[in-house]
């Protein structure tokens, strides 16, 4: 049994199972609601009339159950962790940025287009260059929306949508126009990459570099937020703005720094799937990820080192979406219904933190 | 160092003039034949949308008909990773032989990716341009609609009071400049003073747009309206609304136009799907470049409406008699495009086989448009 | 009738026409979302409700052969939509921004769920009158065969800023929109008002889908939204919470929607992917004009987290 403790409300005196239940919350939760988002969706499936157990089996199968199911969800994991951090980055700002998609496919073009004039360099500046370049560009274009809520006061959920939409536009005038492969006739793409710089796969696992990219960038992201004095900053001015300024916090930098480097890895996202995928800018680009991107920033409560377990998982479901369109005779839009309701009960569990009795340390003391 | 491939196989195409009417390069090994067969069809959108896709899935319903065939279908695939992840979900898990990934975006790089790992099973590539070289278990079939849409302009030619037509296209990519231009010069066959007026949406399928673009070009007095988008019914069913007849395209819009409603060009999917997937029952070889018209019965079109004059029905049997003859040729020189550059010298004329029409860049004169 | 040759007259009749069919979307989403916004409360999920709202107006009217009451069933499905949204967003330490996109996406997913079968079949259109009986040109008269929620839309927002000016309920939604805690004094309960406030958005939101389904361009596929749900959202700061604004404002962006095809169609067709993005620019342009760093912006309804 617990030994009865006299010092109340000091976590020293508390015995180690329940002074971890604090941490506990951060992870039981939102597996909780997970749990919970299945359990609403087995719900839905049934009241469809399917079966939710040969939808999670199928699940499994697609996503999980093979080498080559891996394969399919492993390739989709690169471009969801780097949206997901483009979301997460500046929510540590308390920003709600989700114009991901435009900064993707800008970075790809940027990618692309540098990709033809480094032709007759060595192969690894070459690849060097072009992720500077859709680095470059979709920082720029994020950074852009930060530096409009810094100095205008821009709601930048609102705009960083706009510029997606103008992203979009922009890239269909270019990749179709001035930057277009004569050759491309019937499906109009940038000129295609040298094989030099093309991205392949990594030893052993079948899915290209820019996984292990995402998983650095992740580690990175991480250690920045926890273990630097600017991620701290973030935090301080995400909570409060004001209390930031006054501590003489550099909250604008803070700002049009953090979105400039979401911008910066969704670019870098565009560049694996014209370097790796693709092989040349073109309308496939535009493939939605950016906004999984933000159900996978929110699922892991904008957590860099919870994005990549988390991208695995919503790579695997999307990987079984065919399958399930198959077998189970359901329509693809089916997917998206599962993570639009996991997505909001994950949201509401939101609301019970700190507000379980079980995960405060006052609960085990009365025992 | 290495140049990627796909370039110098348009360009070797482009110069050495192969394809002509069903030709074949190279052979397919010899496969096995097979009592039950599983076939897998991969659309870009939905199926039902009354246009590209629904025309595929016509086919696929004639091969559903046949006996000791399994069919497996998915829609709403991009064209993307994820084609080449749906293919290889067909193959493994349920046992694909035969694939048939519909839109064009699907080849390069993604059927040329996935094919040389599955050796056994046959990739039928809609629209793509197979050449030597590609994986010899991947092939392209494609229909020569462009005179479809020259049998629609005959009809628009005879219908039209204006003298104006019009055409709603996606993007200017060279199967619908193809498109555009064969319409207009099948009106001109009727009045040369017709003009065409093209406005071009940008997207394969996005409805505001094409509606948009239905309503200027009636605002500017074309009574005649085509299109080339993915799904045509927004187009068919605004042009009607606005008093212009319709010509259709992809399958037969009859019901959202009504009496509006002219001919359309339609494709004939069913007669190769059955024939490819009797060959692979039968262990036949299948041709790896595959392309046929209206004599192959590849393409047809639609019932004409009521609105169609007897003129104008024995002006378009007759067309299409000589079309189906082999041998018509709708572009024919002294022929300058629209900005006034000579494209066909007199004397001489481009067939629908001509593998020129595959990169076909210009619009005819009389087009009122710019290819961007 | 023979079309009469108008030539670049084409482009500012397109645009008026563009404007009076394109705009009534916008206008029923944002005067939504600006009975929303004024109780402070802000709804990004109204691109998924009236997504949702365009399918289910589509079908019903499908089934029942009458678009009225399409429209009416796309209305209750917005209000359902936005009492879920409203109920989740009361509970302390809920993000109400992230809860709008969730709603988005499950809003879209659900129509596209159950709109597979609608995709083909041809529901019955809604009338609208023509008020270019006056003309003998034929595009005159199509530029102004105004539809009935046009109508309806012009009406509502005249009926809604009447409300908000000399009515009690109005009174009470901006008080709960400024301050909670005066709301409170006063006796209002201002989650009540608010979740009110949001189901009335999304049941006007969701006639705005009915509208796009149901007459422009009057079919039901995947594609048939093109962001109006968004963009509406950014009208109704632009137009700083005034309900005639927003109305003038739709008018505006229908218009700027039109402006692409228009002048391709008098030959100007370079660049039209750079004319499609007008609109968005547009937005973005008027959104940065009329938002400022320092002070809330005027007529801003204080309780709303946008503007803090």
């Amino acid at each position: 049994m617990v030994p009865q403790n006299k010092a109340v409300g000091s976590p020293a005196a508390l015995p180690v199972f329940p002074a971890l239940m604090p941490r506990a919350e951060a992870v039981l939760i939102p597996l909780g609601a997970l749990f919970a988002g299945f359990l609403a969706f087995s719900v839905f499936l049934m009241l469809v009339g399917k079966s939710p157990i040969e939808f999670f089996s199928l699940v499994w199968m697609g996503g999980f159950s093979s080498a080559f199911s891996w394969q399919n969800t492993l390739s989709r994991v690169a471009p969801l962790v780097f949206a997901a951090l483009c979301v997460a980055l500046p929510a540590r700002l308390g920003l709600v940025v989700i114009g991901g998609e435009g900064a993707i496919v800008l970075g790809g073009l940027a990618a692309a287009v540098a990709g033809t004039a480094v032709v007759g360099l060595p192969a690894g500046l070459g690849m060097a260059l072009m992720a500077i370049a859709g680095m470059g560009l979709g920082g720029a274009w994020i950074g852009a929306v930060g530096a409009l809520r810094i100095k205008r006061g821009v709601n930048e959920t609102i705009s960083s949508l706009l510029m997606a939409y103008i992203a979009i536009a922009l890239f269909n005038h270019f990749v179709e126009g001035p930057f277009r492969d004569p050759a491309s006739l019937n499906k109009p793409s940038t000129l295609p990459l040298d094989a030099s710089l093309r991205v392949g796969d990594m030893p052993f696992i079948a899915a290209h570099w820019g996984v292990m990219a995402g998983v650095i960038a992740c580690v990175l992201c991480w250690i920045l937020n926890e273990r630097t004095t600017i991620g701290f900053a973030a935090r301080i001015a995400g909570d409060n703005v004001r209390a930031a300024q006054v501590q003489g916090l550099p909250v604008a930098k803070l700002v049009i720094g953090f979105t400039a480097l979401g911008g910066a890895f969704a670019g870098l996202a565009g560049y694996f799937e014209v370097a790796a995928i693709h092989g040349s800018a073109n309308a496939s680009l535009i493939a939605g990820y950016g906004y999984t991107g933000i159900l996978v920033a929110f699922l892991a409560r904008h957590n860099p080192l919870a994005i990549l377990p988390v991208a695995v998982l919503f790579g695997g479901f999307e990987a079984a979406g065919g399958l399930i369109q198959r077998r189970m005779d359901l329509p693809d839009a089916t997917i998206l219904v599962f993570q639009g309701m996991v997505f909001i009960i994950i949201l509401l569990s939101e609301a019970l933190y700190g507000r379980l009795r079980i995960f405060q340390p006052a609960y085990w003391e009365a025992r | 160092m290495t140049t990627t491939n796909h370039m110098n196989r348009r360009r070797f195409l482009g110069t050495t003039a192969l394809a002509a009417g069903a030709a074949s390069l190279g052979l397919a090994r010899p496969a096995m034949a097979q009592s039950n067969l599983t076939v897998g069809f991969i659309y870009v959108g939905p199926k039902d949308d009354f246009g590209y896709n629904q025309s595929h899935a016509e086919g696929a319903a004639a091969v559903k008909a046949m006996e000791g065939v399994t069919v497996l279908e998915e829609e709403n695939v991009p064209e993307s990773q994820d084609v080449q992840n749906t293919m290889e979900s067909m193959i493994n898990f349920d046992g694909a032989s035969l694939l048939f990934p519909t839109s064009f975006g699907y080849f390069n790089p993604h059927i040329l990716e996935v094919a040389p790992n599955y050796p056994d099973v046959r990739f039928e590539h809609c629209g793509g341009l197979w050449a030597e070289g590609n994986p010899t278990n991947a092939g392209s079939y494609f229909g020569y609609i462009g005179m479809g849409q020259y049998l629609n302009g005959v009809t628009a030619g005879h219908a039209t009071t204006t003298k104006k037509i019009g055409f709603v296209a996606a993007k200017p990519i060279p199967q619908v400049l193809n498109n555009i231009n064969s319409f207009l010069l099948g009106a001109r066959s009727v009045d040369p003073t017709i003009t065409c007026q093209v406005i071009f949406t940008g997207e394969w399928s996005l409805a505001v747009k094409e509606a948009e673009a239905t309503n200027a070009l009636a605002d500017q007095g074309c009574d005649v309206i085509t299109c080339h988008v993915d799904g045509p019914k927004v187009v068919c069913e605004t042009a009607a609304a606005r008093g212009a007849f319709v010509c259709g395209y992809h399958a037969d819009q009859t019901p959202l136009a009504g009496d509006m409603y002219l001919t359309g060009a339609e494709w004939n999917w069913a007669s190769i799907y059955v024939d490819m997937v009797e060959k692979t029952m039968a262990g036949a070889p299948i041709d790896n470049f595959v392309r046929g018209g209206l004599a192959d019965d590849f393409i047809k079109m639609s019932p004409l409406g009521p609105a169609v004059s007897d003129a104008s029905r024995a002006q378009f049997e007759a067309t299409k008699a000589e079309i189906i003859a082999g041998g018509f040729a709708a572009i024919k020189g002294p022929l300058n495009d629209n900005n006034g550059n000579l494209i066909v010298p007199a004397g001489q004329s481009i067939l629908e086989t001509d593998v020129a029409v595959e990169s076909m860049g210009y619009l005819v004169e009389g087009v009122l448009g710019s290819v961007g | 009738m023979e079309p009469v040759e108008i030539g670049l007259w084409g482009v500012p009749l397109a645009i008026l026409g563009g404007a009076i069919r394109a705009s009534t979307p916008f206008i029923f989403v944002s005067l939504g979302e600006c009975l929303t916004e004024r109780s402070g409360r802000i709804n990004l999920g109204l691109e998924g409700t009236l997504v949702f709202g365009a399918m289910s107006g589509y079908a019903i009217a499908f089934e029942t052969g009458n678009p009225f009451i399409g429209v009416l069933a796309a209305a209750v499905a917005g209000a359902i939509f936005g009492l879920v949204h409203g109920w989740i967003c009361k509970f302390k330490g809920v993000n109400d921004i992230a809860v709008g996109i969730a709603m988005m996406l499950f809003g879209m997913g659900l129509a596209f769920f159950f709109g597979k079968p609608y995709i083909q079949p041809q529901a019955p259109d809604l009338p609208a009158i023509p008020f270019g009986w006056w003309s003998d040109i034929p595009q005159v008269q199509a530029a102004l065969q105004v539809n009935v929620l046009f109508i309806f839309g012009a009406v509502l927002a005249v009926l809604i800023a009447w409300m908000f000016k000399s009515t009690r309920i109005g009174l009470t939604i901006r008080v709960v929109g400024d301050s909670t805690d005066a709301a409170r004094a006063m006796g209002i309960n201002p989650d009540r008002v608010r979740l009110l406030s949001t189901a009335a958005g999304g049941a006007l939101a969701g006639i705005g889908g009915a509208y796009l389904s149901l007459h422009y361009p009057g079919s039901w596929t995947e594609g048939v939204s093109s962001g109006q749900g968004l963009m509406a959202i950014a009208l109704v700061i632009f137009a700083r919470w005034n309900p005639i604004n927003c109305f003038w404002a739709a008018l505006l962006f229908g218009g700027a929607g039109a402006l692409g095809p228009a002048l391709q169609s008098v030959g100007i067709s370079e660049g039209y992917y750079l004319f499609f993005a007008a609109p968005y620019v547009l937005t973005l342009i008027l959104l940065i004009m009329t938002s400022s760093p320092d002070r809330a912006m005027q007529g801003a309804p204080l309780e709303l987290s946008v503007t803090k």
